[in-house]
């Protein structure tokens, strides 16, 4: 069979699909993690007891699960107790929980990096602890926590693949068919490599606008951290 | 009774931390207008003393009334206290992640329920009082200690809290940077301010307090208007401290 007829007719229309399930799963997951891992992280730090240990044991739990076994928990352990995700969805929760978890250990230390004297000024203004978190130590942290941030989500661009065990269709499964129907594992193997270094490439640099966007001086340098990135 | 005048009354305030007593029933009165200097060595319980009037550490005994309320066993209410209760820290304490008028408005955005444009009005004005209006837009990595603190006192002021609170605002300054801090709190003790110092600088003590307490050992030992300070002699104690000092002429 003519290559070109093979590149363009079948397999970029069929990995053009699964690229676009990879993206809705970076980016319904992204938001959600970002969030789930700022609370995790206040809570932990600034919880009460049972709340800061709740938020522990949850972290704790997630780090040591595997990623594929929380997945399959989700997608085929949940029915039996009535409680029946799509894999989609599925992968989603299980992304979600995933990211949550590694981004608030970044948060957390990003928080416990930042000096005493912050949110005792807050406090002698009159701000609640929860406003002093809110305006003066969570903009601080995630400002601190950008380049761990960002590494969490070049590893979600790679663990969404792992959806494809859970039967969503996205770029690595995608792929896979084809490959396996015609026998064609390295032009497909390679079509999908590109597919993520174009995703990784993109955070990569979106990263660094954004380093440079809320670089503040004496807080960070900005565009140091690409490197650690890539 | 209550003198009218009074504006803050500190009633026996007692704290210790673990077996250590800093602070072993301390009382006094401030009224409104007035500067009141506390010197003394360190280690006596001086910032403890601060921290206990607005609660940012919690006396074990002791009262603090605030223009006849009781700040102490206020419970949620502290925070309103605490906007009427300024303050400003040895090391500035601004919030890193913002610039100077920034620093100055977010707690009269976040706080006070200001509309932003006015609360820039009013942090500019307050910026302006300091002689900081030209830095608004920087960030405290790129002020000088003497103008981090500056703007640090614009932040207290903007809050128009019935009394600030200074804790050796100009002990981390270089000697050259100490002057243009001290000039801005005499324009302010000159204005009308209430405030409570704690600091080495006799110069200002003597030139601006009303009062000086002289603390130790978590108490105030001596107490008294600078000049009789400098002529009594029941402030043995005292000179004898400030002796340790190069003179009463630092300002
Ligand atoms: N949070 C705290 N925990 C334990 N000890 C403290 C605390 N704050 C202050 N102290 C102790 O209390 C004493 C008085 O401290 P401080 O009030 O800072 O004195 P000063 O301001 O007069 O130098 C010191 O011995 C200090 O170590
Ligand atoms: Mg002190």
């Amino acid at each position: 069979m003519d290559q070109s007829i093979f590149l363009f007719d079948i397999l970029l229309p069929v990995l053009l699909e699964g690229f676009i399930v990879t993206i809705k799963l970076i980016v319904l997951t992204a938001p959600f993690g970002l969030i789930l891992g700022i609370l995790l992280a206040v809570g932990r730090v600034y919880g009460p007891k049972p709340i800061s240990l709740l938020c522990k044991g949850v972290v704790a739990f997630i780090k040591g699960t595997p990623l594929l076994l929380m997945l399959f928990i989700l997608y085929f352990g949940l029915p039996s107790i009535g409680i029946t995700l799509s894999a989609f969805v599925a992968s989603v929760v299980g992304f979600i929980m995933c990211n949550g978890a590694y981004s608030s250990e970044y948060i957390r230390g990003a928080i416990s990096s930042i000096k005493e004297g912050q949110i005792i000024a807050a406090q002698a203004l009159g701000m609640t602890k929860m406003q002093a978190v809110r305006n003066i130590i969570l903009p601080q942290a995630l400002i601190r926590a950008i380049p761990g941030l960002s590494n969490e989500f070049i590893y979600l661009i790679k663990y969404s693949s792992l959806a494809y065990m859970l039967t969503v269709i996205e770029l690595t499964g995608a792929g896979k068919m084809v490959a396996t129907k015609y026998f064609e594992f390295t032009t497909v193997f390679l079509m999908i490599g590109i597919g993520y270094l174009i995703l990784v490439t993109i955070t990569t640099i979106a990263v660094m606008f954004i380093e440079r966007k809320v670089a503040v001086p004496g807080m960070t340098q900005s565009g140091r951290h690409m490197l650690d990135i890539l | 009774m209550e003198n009218t005048d009074t504006i803050l009354r500190v009633e026996n305030i007692h704290k210790s931390f673990g077996d250590l007593e800093v602070l072993k029933g301390v009382s006094f009165d401030v009224k409104k207008g007035e500067t009141i200097c506390f010197i003394g060595p360190s280690g006596t319980g001086k910032s403890t003393l601060l921290r206990c009037i607005n609660l940012l550490t919690q006396p074990d005994q002791g009262s603090v009334w605030l223009g006849g309320e009781e700040v102490t066993n206020s419970g949620k209410q502290i925070n309103h206290f605490r906007q009427r209760i300024g303050m400003v820290f040895q090391n500035f304490f601004l919030f890193d992640h913002l610039t100077a008028v920034r620093n100055v408005e977010i707690a009269l955005i976040k706080v006070k329920g200001m509309k932003p444009k006015e609360a820039r009005e009013k942090a500019l004005e307050e910026l302006r009082q300091v002689g900081m209006e030209d830095w608004a837009e920087h960030y405290p990595a790129e002020l000088s200690g003497g103008q981090a603190q500056r703007v640090s006192i614009a932040r207290a002021l903007a809050m128009d809290p019935d009394v600030i609170l200074f804790d050796e605002p100009t002990s981390a300054l270089d000697p050259e940077l100490t002057r243009e801090v001290l000039e801005v709190m005499k324009k302010l003790a000159l204005a009308g301010m209430t405030m409570i110092v704690v600091t080495h600088e006799m110069g200002f003590a003597c030139s601006v307090a009303n009062r000086i307490m002289f603390m130790e050992y978590g108490e105030i030992i001596e107490q008294g208007s600078p000049q009789e300070l400098m002529s009594d002699a029941k402030f043995e104690r005292c000179k004898n401290f400030i002796g340790q000092f190069d003179g009463v002429n630092g300002d």
